[in-house]
């Protein structure tokens, strides 16, 4: 079925992200992968609305869009703010605080 | 363009749903009071900033007088709004009360610490009214787009007051530690929800929790029950995702550690428990025991890291997990017939006892740091000789929350032991046990704070008395009579998350 694609894909997508969230040291990667697990959930949601016939998962899925949005930008601002104190946005040194 | 809306208007047939206005009052108020005070911030002089603060506890105290009128007027009967999406019940009002009593409280400690840092006082203040206003929604949210937007609400905002000293390095790393887990957390949560959401083909939770019926659950459901607990699990700091917390609350500016402690925690612990009582009723194999893990590594991780901090604000932050596994206890039970009532009871006066003691704490904290700059334990020696006020409002806050009697903390505890034995099953015995312990270890650094305050010298010799300012003194008072007042008269709260008010009453 076509829909079952979507699925798999959107679960392949989910274990890249997870990946990348855990291995990479880049902040903006980092942010990267999240988008990246935040669209396998919107493809689910589609991808299941159309196999439900339902709209439900489309008007989640619009709503999914427009808050990570709103979290990368202040994702962004901070690792902006970041890189403006240390000159580098490697989450490895981010060790300060500890214990 | 225009012909082609109308007469797709005139083919939907589309009416306005009925609004119960004053359900969502305390809502309306708040989002009316976010716009005014950020439109006063824009329009005001430097020097009169403080204002602000003096409006912002305005607003919230504005919003809690229809949570009060609509308490007097629901008699039992919960109101719905959005076809049974969004539930005004006794449930939700003594949350939502609780969440902006806690936001008030917290505006009294920022005040004084916002002043004299210089930092942003009015996005500040605007900011925590959103995360308020998330955490109001959050009560009544009883559908998964609802819980997610609520969720968001209440985090995006935090994250940013987590980073709120902007050039201090501690501050930013904290805030994007903060960040990152949560956003992941929340991703995570997303995708539980699309396949809750695919199987069951809706997002109502009532409908959800009418299509999940133990032994009979598809593999996609059993992902998407553990994955939404999981993405919880982080916003409430349980072991093994806890790892974000000390370090947060730790760079955090003191006030905002208080409120992500006591607020954005319980936040997550309110949707934890309108997910599993009403959307997982019958998922209880799934939830079951990854709560009961979860709850017993929680207290004991918590516990045992916290016996070895220095830090005072650290130590608290450790407590905090560990507190966390005593509310997480009572759910790892919620399925169970004969503890799911007790279990939400628990949970519900837990989150209300455990509000008020550890926000005293860290009131006493701001307070004396204030004079001593230093958040060292030791630093506290021989603060009974210098603040005796303070040393007595430390010693009520660190006894409750070793669940001394006659403190709020004792009743939270045999409260939370109490849903726990009504179970009766053999891994509710052994929970018991693990949390038993734990309390014994817990008491260990309560009581060594306590020791340092009551009996250690001065370190610096510098007795001069501490004069808190009265915003810091009203905040403690607050806690101060709310900790000891339901200690002694527990009855105040006992009645408080009546199963029936968030189940029984609902139409599936």
């Amino acid at each position: 079925m076509l829909a079952a694609n979507f699925l798999l894909l959107a679960a392949l997508l989910f274990c890249i992200g997870v990946f990348g969230v855990i291995a990479r040291r880049n902040a903006v990667m980092v942010l990267m992968s999240i988008e990246l697990v935040l669209s396998s959930v919107n493809l689910n949601l589609i991808a299941f609305a159309l196999m439900n016939d339902d709209v439900d998962g489309q008007v989640f899925a619009l709503f999914v869009i427009a808050i990570a949005a709103a979290e990368v930008g202040v994702g962004l601002a901070m690792v902006l703010l970041i890189y403006r104190n240390r000159q580098s946005i490697s989450l490895d040194e981010l060790s300060e605080l500890k214990g | 363009m225009i012909g082609l809306v109308s007469s797709l208007l005139a083919q939907a047939e589309w009416t306005a749903p009925a609004i119960d206005w004053h359900a969502i009052a305390p809502e309306l108020i708040l989002v009316i009071g976010i716009n005014v005070v950020l439109f006063i911030d824009l329009n005001i002089d430097e020097t009169k900033k403080w204002m602000i603060a003096t409006l912002t506890g305005f607003v919230m105290l504005a919003a809690f007088i229809p949570v009060v009128t609509l308490g007097l007027e629901l008699d039992g009967v919960p109101r719905e709004l959005f076809d049974g999406r969004y539930v005004i019940d006794e449930y939700a009002l003594v949350l939502k009360a609780l969440f902006l009593l806690v936001g008030y409280v917290v505006v009294l400690m920022s005040q004084n610490e916002l002043e004299d840092g210089g930092y942003y006082q009015g996005e500040f203040y605007v900011l925590m009214l959103c995360s308020v206003l998330g955490m109001v929604m959050m009560t009544s949210a009883r559908d998964l787009v609802s819980i997610f937007v609520a969720l968001e609400l209440l985090s995006i905002p935090a994250y940013m007051m987590a980073a709120w000293r902007k050039r201090s390095s501690v501050s930013n790393e904290a805030g994007v530690k903060y960040y990152l887990l949560g956003v992941f957390a929340s991703a995570i949560m997303l995708f539980g929800m699309s396949y809750l959401y695919g199987t069951t083909s809706t997002t109502k939770l009532t409908e959800i929790g009418a299509s999940l019926t133990d032994g009979d659950l598809l593999g996609l459901e059993v992902v998407g029950v553990v994955f939404v607990i999981v993405g919880f699990a982080f916003k409430v700091s349980a072991v093994p995702f806890h790892s974000w917390a000390p370090d947060t609350y730790e760079g955090a500016p003191t006030p905002v550690t208080a409120f992500l402690s006591v607020a954005s925690k319980a936040a997550g612990f309110v949707a934890l428990m309108t997910l599993i009582f009403v959307a997982f009723p019958d998922a209880s194999d799934v939830y079951g025991p990854l709560l009961w893990v979860m709850a017993a590594l929680t207290m004991t991780v918590g516990n045992v890291v916290a016996l070895r901090q220095t830090n005072i604000v650290r130590m608290l932050a450790y407590s905090s997990v560990s507190q966390g596994g005593f509310i997480l206890m009572p759910l790892a039970f919620a399925g169970d017939p004969d503890a799911g009532g007790s279990a939400l009871n628990a949970v519900v006066v837990y989150l209300l006892v455990y509000a008020f003691m550890n926000l005293g704490a860290f009131a006493v904290v701001i307070a004396v740091t204030r004079k001593t700059n230093s958040g060292e334990i030791s630093s506290f020696g021989g603060l009974f000789s210098y603040a005796p006020g303070m040393a007595v409002a430390l010693t009520v806050f660190m006894a409750s929350l070793a669940g001394i009697p006659p403190l709020g903390g004792w009743f939270a505890k045999f409260n939370a032991f109490k849903a726990v034995l009504d179970a009766d099953t053999t891994s509710a015995y052994v929970l018991a046990c693990i949390a038993a312990v734990n309390t014994v270890i817990s008491a260990a650094y309560y009581f060594k704070v306590l020791r340092t305050v009551w009996v250690d010298d001065v370190p610096d010799g510098n007795t001069a008395p501490i004069n808190p300012p009265s915003p810091i003194i009203a905040a403690l008072a607050i806690t101060v009579i709310g900790t000891i007042a339901i200690g002694v008269y527990p009855r105040l709260v006992a009645g408080f998350g009546n199963i029936q008010d968030l189940t029984g009453a609902l139409p599936i």
